[in-house]
């Protein structure tokens, strides 16, 4: 250019790399979080050390019986629960929401599920602690139980499933819905007939967000569950999940029985991948599907 | 026919209703037996007896020093990989996807793993101890993957018009960045940012064995310092007598929380205005 | 147009004037057998022509028969497009744009660029001017002051703005903001201007005002413009390009003068596409 100062044209190439560097430091992130707990579970998983984990007929650090499985199904128990719980009561608020509440209503409700995401953890746990345990201890006792777990747990996730839905549903196109009309579909065919069904990936989508959020929740469900390790059998019976066992032994563990716990956050790591996993399957079949 | 749409439409209003009343019940709870420990002595008071009694002053200070140290590390971490996401990737190399399926799970991972790796990491490996700084580290960590993909999201809405304007007038992309894409996104930036330090204002279980227990006012961040969340979780757990301290300070908590989301939504909302005011 | 200021209007097929006679076609674009393709899908092949200095060049043909892609490869926007790939020569002043050793920003300078959408940032009308003029190295606040005031002069848009530079740009019309937009590329003193379909976005009158300042930027610049609307074409044009697609590739099916073009044109598509049978 004969008449500008010629711009410095690198800048671009400079940012750009300097940007992705920053961006490999935060996947390393993950490679580092993986690589620590391994480190530092090895004395318990090298070899095959680690099948203890699963046929120990216990856990019992002093006695170096480390078996997870009573734990590792209490945590499914639990999360599971309430999902099942969740999913109707989110799905069917995202409805209410959508198509059923007037305006007045509408809106203040949608801001109360927003309100409830942001509700710390902590506070549900006190709250579980202090209202709900002695509710259900009343029914039976001692309260602090798998029920307690899954119902503070549910309420927790349900703004989850509730907001993800909601926005699948809103972002259906119109035509589906005059589609519908002009069939003389009745409401509730519509929504599940047509609607629900359309949106059923985001849907989805948000219940293993929300399946994600279950398995990882750690002092709500260790202020309300009760802590006793033993596989669950009832409803009503005191349990102790993988995260709370963390949160509650960490403080004086040593040696093996630290190595177990950190053996334990690798575990839950593995359950996680695997659900992120399945959910970034199911939104790369909907990029094909668009495509 | 008209039975079904009928019941249909009350299980509808009785979900609703189900949320509006687990939410009511939970709200007010906390109101009713936060409030009457609420006072200007309560935050400024040094807590004792275990809590039990005084203030949350120091913890109030230790809460905010923690943030604010994960947020220094956070912001540019999280802002530098956010706009390279954005600008200067192409979107469909296998790079960007694994880079994706990163950080999905690191969103996924539970905070009381970020504790243990906070623990084995910061405070083991790197010898920073029990310390607020050990704590916003681990922090900062959890917040990672939220503000990304709010930045992310922020910069994938701005038109793709100006940056066709920009390339056509050989501008550079780091200039179109700077003067044309960051300060239209910043309300949607911003609003991320405010959602990512809500989420870690409430964590818990990744500073139990990072940040620690220590409940006195700290002296820099090499000291221990004991979160709001923590010190409520303390009261109600390991303190016999804690229940109405531990309600006062989820007031708090409660009230910090929903201050920071609501200026979030309100941000997002002026900006989605703004948008909508430009297609006019 | 009922107040009669506005000369050419795009909906009716007007007086035809012809435009400026080229006495001396300097060519000042020389397209060597162009082909496009995104992800391996040939869009357009086979391009070859000149475009003339000072000179109206209009590309006409139906949607998707790739005279958008003809347009981003010429000032190598093609680039930015993932997956687009253009072979061929493109020799722009005498050099080929394709060239390893072209500075991709410096042709921009020079080939400047009007989209469909006035797309002005968000920013003040006077940032809209400057911030090129200053990532282009001109600092000195008098020159950049002048220059201001030529471009917007050139557009007909000082008088209606020369009060609220400082407002925003996006709170002008439709109309103003394209021409703001092509302000903006003219600052950088290109020698040739690239338009996709300029108008179509804009309502009658401002479309019209538009239409009436290419006319007088013709001979200044050379002008390539690509456009839905046969009778602006005819009106504005001295060279017309009529591209058709085949077997859902685009070709270059006649160029030539814009008048012989739609009068007498030489091949059957282009007469049955002028006389509005077909496309």
């Amino acid at each position: 250019m004969s008449e500008f100062l010629s711009p410095p044209k690198n800048i671009d190439r400079w940012l750009g790399i300097g940007l992705s560097m920053l961006m490999g430091l935060v996947a390393l992130l993950l490679i580092l979080i993986v690589a620590f707990l391994a480190s530092e579970a090895w004395p318990v998983i090298q070899g095959d050390s680690w099948a203890r984990f699963f046929n120990s007929d216990g856990w019992y650090p002093l006695e170096n019986k480390f078996g997870l499985l009573p734990m590792l199904w209490a945590t499914l128990a639990v999360s599971v629960g309430a999902v099942v719980l969740a999913f109707p009561l989110g799905l069917g608020s995202a409805i209410f929401i959508e198509y059923y509440a007037p305006r007045v209503i509408g809106k203040p409700f949608s801001s109360v599920v927003t309100l409830l995401a942001g509700v710390p953890s902590v506070v549900f746990g006190l709250w579980g602690l202090t209202e709900l345990v002695p509710l259900i201890n009343n029914v039976h006792p001692p309260g602090a139980s798998l029920l307690t777990a899954i119902l503070v747990l549910t309420l927790m996730i349900l703004p989850t499933i509730s907001l993800t839905s909601r926005s699948a549903l809103s972002s259906l196109p119109a035509h589906l819905l005059q589609n519908s009309a002009a069939l003389a579909l009745s409401k509730k065919s519509m929504i599940v007939g047509v609607l629900v069904p359309t949106a059923s990936k985001g849907i989805v989508g948000g219940v293993l967000l929300a399946l994600v959020r279950a398995l990882g929740e750690t002092m709500a469900v260790l202020m309300v569950a009760g802590n006793v390790v033993q596989t669950p059998s009832g409803l009503f019976d005191p349990v102790r999940v993988l995260t709370a066992n963390i949160a509650l032994e960490m403080a004086y563990a040593t040696g093996e029985h630290r190595a177990a716990l950190f053996a334990s956050g690798l575990l839950l790591m593995v359950l996680v991948i695997c659900v992120v996993w399945m959910t970034s399957r199911l939104s790369s079949g909907e990029v094909n599907g668009y495509d | 026919m008209a039975m079904i749409d009928r019941s249909f439409t009350i299980i509808i209003w009785i979900m609703a209703g189900l949320v509006l009343l687990a939410f009511g019940w939970l709200v007010s709870d906390v109101v009713v037996q936060g409030a009457p420990k609420l006072s200007w002595q309560f935050l400024m008071d040094e807590p004792t007896r275990s809590g039990r009694e005084g203030g949350i002053y120091p913890i109030i200070v230790s809460t905010l020093l923690i943030l604010m140290t994960a947020l220094v590390v956070v912001l540019p971490l999280g802002l530098g990989s956010a706009i390279w996401l954005a600008e200067f990737s192409s979107k469909s190399s296998k790079r960007v996807r694994t880079t994706r399926l990163i950080l999905d799970v690191l969103a996924g991972v539970p905070s009381i793993v970020f504790g243990l790796f906070g623990y084995a990491f910061f405070c083991g490996f790197l010898d920073l101890g029990f310390s607020i700084l050990s704590g916003g580290l681990t922090l900062a960590c959890m917040m990672l993957p939220i503000l990304i993909r709010t930045t992310e999201a922020g910069l994938a809405a701005v038109p793709q018009d100006w940056r066709k304007a920009g390339a056509a007038l050989g501008m550079s992309r780091t200039t179109l960045l700077w003067q044309v894409l960051l300060p239209y996104a910043s309300p949607a930036i911003t609003a991320g940012l405010l959602l990512s330090i809500g989420r870690a204002t409430a964590e818990t279980a990744a500073l139990i064995f990072t940040s620690g227990y220590v409940d006195r006012m700290p002296e820099s961040i090499n000291d221990s310092g004991r979160a709001l969340a923590v010190h409520i979780y303390d009261l109600s757990m390991n303190v016999v007598g804690g229940d109405k301290a531990s309600y006062g300070s989820a007031l708090v908590l409660i009230l910090m929380v929903v201050i920071i989301n609501l200026s979030a939504s309100t941000l997002s909302e002026f900006w989605l205005e703004k948008k909508i005011s430009r297609l006019k | 147009m009922s107040n009669g200021l506005v000369k050419g209007n795009a909906y009716t097929l007007g007086s035809i004037e012809q435009g400026e006679p080229c006495c001396d076609p300097i060519p000042h674009f020389s397209i060597n057998n162009l082909a496009v393709s995104y992800h391996n899908e040939m869009v357009l092949s086979n391009v070859s022509l000149e475009v003339y200095k000072g000179c109206i060049t209009a590309l006409i043909g139906p949607s998707g028969c790739g005279k958008s892609s003809f347009l981003t490869a010429l000032n190598r926007l093609s680039d930015m497009v993932p997956g687009a790939e253009v072979s061929g020569d493109i020799v722009f002043e005498g050099e080929n744009i394709f060239d390893a050793s072209i500075d991709v920003r410096a042709l921009r300078t020079k080939v400047g660029m009007i989209f469909q959408k006035p797309n002005p940032f968000p920013l003040s009308i006077r940032k809209n001017l400057e911030l090129p003029l200053k990532e282009h190295g001109v600092r000195n606040k008098s020159e950049i002051e002048s220059k201001i005031f030529d471009a917007l002069q050139s557009v007909g848009l000082w008088d209606e703005v020369k009060d609220r530079l400082q407002s925003s740009a996006l709170s002008l019309s439709g109309g103003q903001q394209q021409r703001l937009c092509i302000a903006r590329a003219l600052i950088l003193e290109p020698s040739v201007l690239l338009m996709d379909e300029p108008c179509s976005a804009l309502d009658p009158i401002s479309s019209g005002i538009v239409e009436e300042m290419i006319q007088r930027l013709a001979g200044r610049y050379t002008i390539i413009i690509v456009t839905h609307n046969l009778a602006q074409a005819r009106r504005i044009a001295n060279y017309a390009a009529f591209f058709w697609m085949t077997e859902r590739v685009g070709k270059l099916i006649e160029f030539g003068q814009c008048r012989p073009l739609f009068e007498s044109p030489q091949h059957s598509l282009t007469a049955a596409y002028v006389s509005g049978e077909m496309g």
